[in-house]
């Protein structure tokens, strides 16, 4: 997982890399980088582009999707801030463009951060997003 | 038992774009049942791939913070109609499921 992480095996290469553990574990957005890519250093980018409502009314499914115009994308990350794992998916892109979209769930109002590797650095966007009624409590 | 699953191709923004729609309760494992009280046990799928025309093209891999019955878009660059897709996914109780489609712009 360790090699997967820090981009020393090229995807496609493995049959099936591990799914990131302690990147999801992560409680902090900053972690969950450094578990995935071995760095937090990302630079804010106009580049990337994340579609998604300004107010979500159902925590639970708020959908997101972020595209960038940024060369050869890499990998995607996508994270809420305040959920209690931030990191929600990462995705590595060997021939497929740099989109990618689900749905979230959101614990609460929170930042919603895309992360796109590009030329094996990382660049970042993010917007808040509004919930009225949380997504991750019982 | 096998789980729903639904594939769609459309183009967007002179793409191929690939939905995909699971079935899946994505169960976080921080839930408790209302009635029992007891912690609902975490269910949910943490990889998916996407395969275009037998190719690795996106290998996703997700947490608990992914909506229930996920639905997951990716997209290509160089799709064309009749193209072969696959997206294939597993969870963390070891289900797994798989669907092929023809790229319809």
């Amino acid at each position: 997982m360790a090699a997967a992480a820090t981009g020393l095996l090229k995807p496609g290469t493995v049959l099936a890399a591990a799914w990131p553990a302690n990147a999801f574990a992560a409680k902090t957005i900053d972690d969950a980088l450094k578990q995935l890519y071995g760095t937090n250093a990302v630079t804010e980018s106009k580049d990337i582009e994340i579609k998604a409502p300004l107010q979500a009314e159902n925590g639970a499914v708020v959908p997101v999707a972020v595209s960038t115009s940024l060369p050869k994308p890499e990998a995607i990350s996508l994270y809420v801030k305040e959920n209690v794992q931030p990191l929600a998916a990462a995705i590595d892109l060997p021939r497929a463009s740099g989109y990618f979209s689900a749905r979230v769930k959101m614990a609460k109002t929170s930042e919603v951060r895309a992360v796109i590797k590009s030329g094996g650095k990382l660049y970042s966007t993010s917007m808040n997003i509004k919930v009225t009624v949380g997504g991750c409590g019982g | 038992m096998a789980r729903k699953m639904k594939l769609r191709t459309r183009t967007r923004e002179g793409k191929i774009e690939i939905l995909v729609l699971i079935n899946h309760p994505m169960e976080t494992g921080l839930r408790k049942d209302k009635k029992t009280k007891e912690k609902i046990p975490a269910h949910y799928i943490q990889k998916m791939t996407l395969h275009h025309n037998g190719q690795l093209a996106a290998e996703a891999n997700f947490g608990i913070g992914v909506s229930e019955d996920p639905l997951i878009g990716f997209r290509l660059d160089d799709a064309k109609n009749g193209d072969k897709v696959k997206v294939e996914w597993s969870d963390n109780k070891g289900e797994t499921g798989a669907i092929e489609a023809v790229v319809e712009g």
